[in-house]
């Protein structure tokens, strides 16, 4: 099935139809998790708690943050247990130059480099752009060019990201900003802010979902952010986690990190 | 599914269709049956041709998504949804009429259209409280339930299609430019594209205590959005000039619901409810005497200031209720329990000090016996209800309130405990504020009022202590020189 436009479908994995994707599940999103381990164990342990039967992660586990050989181990061992997890710009600097980042982002990545082991390094590399599993699709950033890493952040960026892919839902992350947006019948896009209120998905539309950060939130709420999808109600929510942020913030500043990216943390900007 | 072509006795995922009703403008209807669900069922199927109006799929994309978030007597109960090859939606049947049914008896007495506006003002309040705006009020949506007793029964409210959820996304306001809903009761903010104002429904409200009042509509029944926009600068003939039956509480009441700034209006339905429940005490303004719409000049230069005006500053329902609560302090006005209505005072004014908008009901009950023969004078002779209510007036002085934001009441009831959570019950009451006496032997057996509501009340209780100079059963050992307040509050 075409989900996605052909100068990527080398990256995109399609699951197979298993009876877990194909039976009603709730299934719990993470992404941006940037090497902060007290976010990450956080969120695991409130999805642990609430009934979530698959793990899905939008890429993003290391970079900024001071432990990322943890986060990747704990992802790779997720991914064995059944969980799905995609690349984000982040990791694949890990191993490429191709993509520019800005200087901060740069000089956390070098030190990541010479955090993480071979098998860390090759998990990583392994990762595709882009799972569809059913009905979903699951990205980094935006559908359209998802190596290029187009940032979902407006009705216009989401519109090329929903042409790109015929999946009624997509799940991406990469601005550490939640949002929702979806096309309607006669194709008007709209936005939404979520709450933390279960959102129905109507489904006569197609809905693009975008997971706010778990590792390094940005919309000035510090505490971690992910997102359960209930298949059987159609609903998504987005939950708020609090972690130890001052645990996260020292480590970075431990390690040499440049001290904005623990400062950032305190403050969820 | 073509909608045209559903026949009796057809059977859709279980539910069987048994009769067709009066078809909608946007939706057919059907009486139906499924062996396992006692409760009447209608069935409503969206008439989604190609080419249709889009706001009939969205109507219907919105009326699925908002229904079955809906709980109480004041909305049809969901049942089920069919998906968009078979789009329908099952909710219970209400039964009884609608309120269009008592259109061409209006004007209807004063009395009946003061019930019928607390019943709708209630049903609106509880959907606000769910985070719920209907957007379309008018007789036609509106439902006066069958009880079986004398009376209106409770409203159920129908129709969500442009509804709209405060936290869920606005599917209607996204898909239409420009407004949506029913000419005659529009509100203007909603004429300028705002959707997101609960005091729209407020306005609708006003609207149709208007009709009821005087059998005319106050802004008529204009078609085009065009003449929607009339209403910003073109105020409505007072209704008392209409029908000269109607009082001036009356006038005052629907004139500030009519008001063409959100922010001029009731706050919250609560508060007109309440108004429509006490006649006497509604403050009358210039809007009660009015007799003449505006003049010329006044239109003028309201239609100039119109011409630009943007959508006012949106208020959000939940942050409407918040800050616009209804608090009711139960006063206790025995002697030797002054320094307690004075603890009473100080919370209460900490209370209203963070909430302006806040409307204060004092109350006191006076304690009747259902055995002896209660005696309403005193030894004077003086009539002891109204006694209390002058001490209860007095217990307001100095509070930082408007008059009219103030009332009182002194309730006769056996039990003065339930008597308060009735009361709460009743008018939505969001705060209540009671003082309890110091702990004794004896009301440790026997239980206290205030303990009493707490357990039972439907919202917030603070309840207030006196430090007393007497230590009272060795209970407060260390006396202060002045009374201060102790204040406990249960959560919600």
């Amino acid at each position: 099935m075409p989900y996605i436009n052909a100068s990527c479908n080398k990256t995109l994995r399609i699951l197979n139809e298993t009876p877990a994707s194909g039976s009603a599940v709730r299934i719990a999103l993470f992404t941006d998790i940037h090497g902060n381990r007290e976010a990450l164990a956080a969120c695991l342990a409130h999805a642990h708690d609430n009934a979530i039967d698959r793990h899905v992660f939008l890429g993003d586990y290391v970079g900024y943050g001071a432990d990322p050989g943890w986060v990747v181990d704990t992802i790779a061992r997720e991914v064995e247990r059944g969980a799905v997890a995609v690349l984000g710009n982040h990791d694949a600097a890990t191993f490429s130059d191709s993509y520019r980042m800005n200087d901060l982002a740069t000089i956390a990545i070098e030190w990541t480099r010479q955090q993480l082991d071979g098998a860390q390094c090759d998990f990583l590399a392994g990762l595709p752009l882009a799972v569809a599993d059913s009905e979903r699709l699951y990205v980094h950033a935006s559908a359209d060019e998802p190596g290029q890493w187009h940032y979902v952040t407006d009705i216009y960026s989401a519109s090329r990201s929903l042409a790109a892919t015929q999946a009624r839902l997509t799940f991406c992350g990469h601005t550490h900003l939640p949002a929702l947006f979806n096309a309607s019948v006669t194709g008007k896009l709209s936005a939404f802010q979520p709450t933390w209120r279960p959102i129905p998905l109507a489904p006569s539309r197609r809905w693009l979902a975008v997971v706010g950060s778990v590792g390094q939130p940005r919309d000035d709420n510090p505490a971690a952010c992910y997102a359960v999808l209930d298949d059987a109600r159609n609903e998504l929510t987005y939950v708020r986690v609090a972690y130890d942020v001052d645990s996260a913030a020292r480590k970075i500043r431990d390690a040499g990190l440049p001290v904005a990216l623990a400062d950032r943390l305190q403050w969820g900007y | 599914m073509d909608p045209r072509r559903l026949e009796r006795g057809e059977v859709i995922d279980g539910f069987r269709l048994d009769a067709p009703l009066e078809p909608g403008g946007m939706a057919n209807f059907w009486r139906v049956s499924r062996a396992d669900i006692a409760m009447p069922l209608i069935m409503k199927v969206p008439l989604l041709r190609p080419g249709e109006n889009p706001v009939t799929i969205v109507g219907y994309e919105t009326e699925q998504m908002i229904l079955p978030r809906l709980s109480g007597p004041h909305a049809p109960r969901f049942v089920a949804a069919g998906d968009i090859e078979r789009p329908y939606i099952v909710m219970e049947f209400v039964a009884g009429r609608s309120l269009k049914t008592l259109l061409d008896r209006t004007p209807l007495p004063e009395a009946d259209v003061a019930a019928l506006g607390v019943k709708i003002a209630d049903a609106l309040h509880d959907l606000h409280r769910q985070h719920v705006l209907h957007l379309d009020l008018k007789p036609s949506n509106v439902i006066l339930r069958e009880t079986g007793e004398p009376g209106y029964g409770p409203v159920a409210l129908i129709d969500f299609g442009l509804s709209r959820h405060e936290q869920l996304p606005d599917l209607v306001g996204e898909e239409v430019d420009g407004p949506v809903g029913t000419g005659a009761y529009i509100a203007p903010e909603q004429v300028l594209g705002d959707r997101g104002d609960p005091r729209s429904d407020l306005f609708a409200l006003g609207v149709i205590l208007y009709f009821l009042a005087t059998g005319e509509r106050p802004f008529g029944e204009p078609q085009s959005a065009g003449e929607w926009k009339r209403r910003l600068w073109r105020d409505p003939v007072p209704p008392r000039r209409r029908n000269a039956n109607v009082s001036p509480w009356l006038q005052e009441i629907i004139l500030h619901c009519l008001e063409v700034d959100p922010e001029a209006r009731y706050a919250t339905a609560a508060q007109i409810a309440f108004d429509l429940q006490h006649p006497g005490e509604v403050t009358l303004t210039r809007r009660a005497a009015r007799m003449e719409r505006d003049g010329a000049l006044t239109v003028a230069l309201r239609w100039f200031r119109a011409r630009d005006r943007r959508p006012p500053r949106r208020r959000s329902v939940s942050g409407l209720l918040a800050h616009a609560p209804i608090i009711m302090v139960a006063i206790d006005l025995a002697t030797g329990q002054e320094n307690l209505a004075e603890a009473l005072k100080l919370a209460t004014h900490r209370l209203l000090d963070t909430e302006p908008s806040a409307r204060l009901v004092c109350v006191n009950v006076f304690k009747i016996s259902l055995v002896a023969l209660d005696r309403y004078e005193d030894e004077q002779g003086r009539n002891v209800h109204l006694q209390r209510l002058i001490e209860l007036k007095h217990w307001t002085r100095g509070l930082p309130l408007a008059p009219e934001h103030v009332t009182c009441h002194v309730l006769e009831s056996a039990d003065p405990a339930d008597a308060l959570v009735d009361y709460a019950r009743k008018h939505h009451v969001d705060h209540i504020v009671i003082g309890a006496r110091a702990s004794s032997t004896l009301r440790r057996y026997l239980g206290s009022v205030s303990a009493q509501v707490v357990a039972q009340a439907p919202c917030t209780v603070t309840v207030v202590r006196a430090r007393s100079d007497r230590s009272s059963d060795g209970v407060d050992a260390v006396a202060p020189s002045k009374p201060a307040a102790r204040i406990d509050t249960t959560p919600p």
